[in-house]
């Protein structure tokens, strides 16, 4: 198999960034050090091509009901220019994928606009059509995801920089809510959303004008392993690894996204959430803290104080802000209480941590 | 890209580096192998007193992307560690043949698949 690239890889290549395969894509992971990437977008701006993103369209007359029955959030409350998170899930609730649904604008090609993650594109385009057509229903699906580059800036800094280089007022966009704007002359889209837990844009930008645009965003560019640290430690999930219907199967009440549930609309997935949400939870991801030195990974095991498992870390880092190890990963719901002892084993030896409350960086971002 | 090569070194093609004294040898991560792992952000060496063995893993280098274990270039016994690197792990990225050395190893015997620079340079290029 070959990998998809992004358009700007060889503009990557140029800046010096090293390369990672994520999704199928080959994305760079670090452009200068991931710590200093990291802390560019924490206290002044940075930005990332996240290309990888899948794009797909959904235009028609029956284009909301077909979302509002493949993803777990309300579409209908959604105004033109809004957008919100969802989870897409199976007949068991489990996630198969987040996203971010965005309704367009009146007069756009397209009634709606959602993301899926890395690689899904191809499966989310063929469950959206296969749906459609299995419920009758009167919409179009593109998957238009290599017609468009994704650009990601972040950071105190980050609204004013995007600013300074639209035509149009974007600023006053408030969160999760988006507009189509010119930026350094190619008309993007620009919504106030983002994976960092900081202020800024994401920017969907015609493949063609990809260069000009990423040019024209002059500030620290950034890569994915500088997207792992500042998500982690807002306690934000990563499809595939934090959850993964094969591999890291979890409802989104275990994976404490349920806020994007909502049980009085119709979806697949509906009734086995419904007996979930009425049951509760066996696990509950957590974010940990070490307390020994150590770095916690994906697939270490969590015990007890005594030694007994209790979960799994499903990723983990040092905290470039915090500077100590972090985690995030699932615990059965008895041990999820913040401060609770619990164990890592970091390479056979159990080291001490402590639960901890998501976000590690506090609540005002 | 080009990355330092001392010539006055040994190398593993793990990517060590080993500097023989009169009595004992120091050893580390190349410059090569601090950049490959990106931010250094702890490293688990041996205690003084402890021995390490030639080709055998000593430890540990953790960075933010990876976890990588160390390899050691010599047999001996371990007479110092570099404590700096508790505190300052960067120091493993800022100066690897210098400040960032980890292991102060009384030698008993060499690994038999030491690399000159100059073939060290050849497998890195």
């Amino acid at each position: 198999m070959s990998l998809r690239k992004p358009p700007l890889r060889e503009v990557h290549a140029e800046r010096g960034a090293s390369f990672t395969e994520f999704g199928g894509w080959e994305m760079p992971v670090e452009f200068d050090s991931i710590q200093d990437e990291h802390r560019a977008v924490r206290e002044e701006a940075g930005v990332f091509d996240v290309s990888h993103m899948g794009e797909i369209e959904v235009s028609g007359p029956d284009a909301a009901e077909l979302l509002q029955r493949l993803t777990t959030n309300d579409v209908t409350a959604l105004d033109r220019g809004d957008s919100q998170y969802s989870m897409i899930t199976d007949d068991e609730g489990t996630i198969l994928d987040d996203t971010v649904v965005y309704r367009l604008p009146e007069g756009e090609s397209a009634e709606f606009l959602f993301v899926p993650n890395a690689g899904h594109d191809e499966q989310m385009e063929e469950r959206w059509t296969a749906h459609r057509d299995e419920w009758d229903l009167d919409a179009d699906v593109e998957n238009v995801t290599d017609d468009y580059g994704m650009f990601a800036v972040q950071g105190p800094d980050a609204p004013g920089l995007v600013a300074d280089l639209a035509d149009e007022s974007v600023t006053d966009l408030s969160k999760f809510e988006g507009r189509y704007a010119t930026v350094a002359g190619a008309r993007c889209w620009v919504a106030r959303t983002g994976y960092t837990g900081e202020d800024g844009f994401e920017l969907i930008v015609p493949a063609e004008a990809s260069e000009t645009v990423w040019s024209a965003l002059e500030c620290q560019p950034c890569g994915l392993g500088a997207r792992d640290t500042l998500r982690m430690e807002m306690g934000f999930l990563l499809s595939g690894q934090d959850f993964d219907p094969e591999e890291n199967p979890h409802t989104p009440y275990e994976a404490g996204v349920g806020w994007t549930v909502k049980l009085d609309t119709e979806f697949v997935g509906r009734d086995a959430l419904e007996r979930v949400d009425a049951e509760g939870v066996d696990e509950t991801f957590v974010g940990v803290r070490l307390v020994d030195r150590g770095v916690a990974r994906h697939g270490y095991e969590i015990t007890d104080a005594d030694g007994e498992s209790i979960g799994e870390v499903t990723s983990g880092t040092m905290s470039p802000t915090l500077n100590e190890p972090i985690a995030l990963g699932y615990v059965a719901t008895e041990h999820a209480d913040p401060d609770t002892n619990v164990r890592v084993v970091v390479r056979g030896d159990s080291k001490k941590a402590k639960i901890a409350t998501v976000p590690f960086l506090g609540e005002n971002r | 890209m080009s990355f330092d090569v001392p010539d006055d070194r040994n190398y593993l093609e793990s990517h060590e580096w080993v500097d023989h004294g009169d009595a004992t040898a120091t050893v580390g991560i190349t410059d090569f192998a601090q950049d490959e792992l990106g931010d250094v952000v702890f490293v688990e060496l041996p205690d003084e007193g402890d021995d390490v063995t030639a080709g055998e893993e000593f430890g540990v280098v953790e960075s933010i992307k990876a976890v990588s274990d160390l390899y050691s270039p010599v047999s001996g016994t371990v007479v110092g560690i570099n404590d700096a690197l508790h505190d300052q792990p960067e120091l493993v990225n800022e100066d690897p043949f210098g400040e960032g050395w980890m292991l102060e190893v009384e030698v008993d015997e060499e690994s038999d698949d030491l690399l000159s620079a100059d073939e060290y340079r050849d497998q890195i290029e």
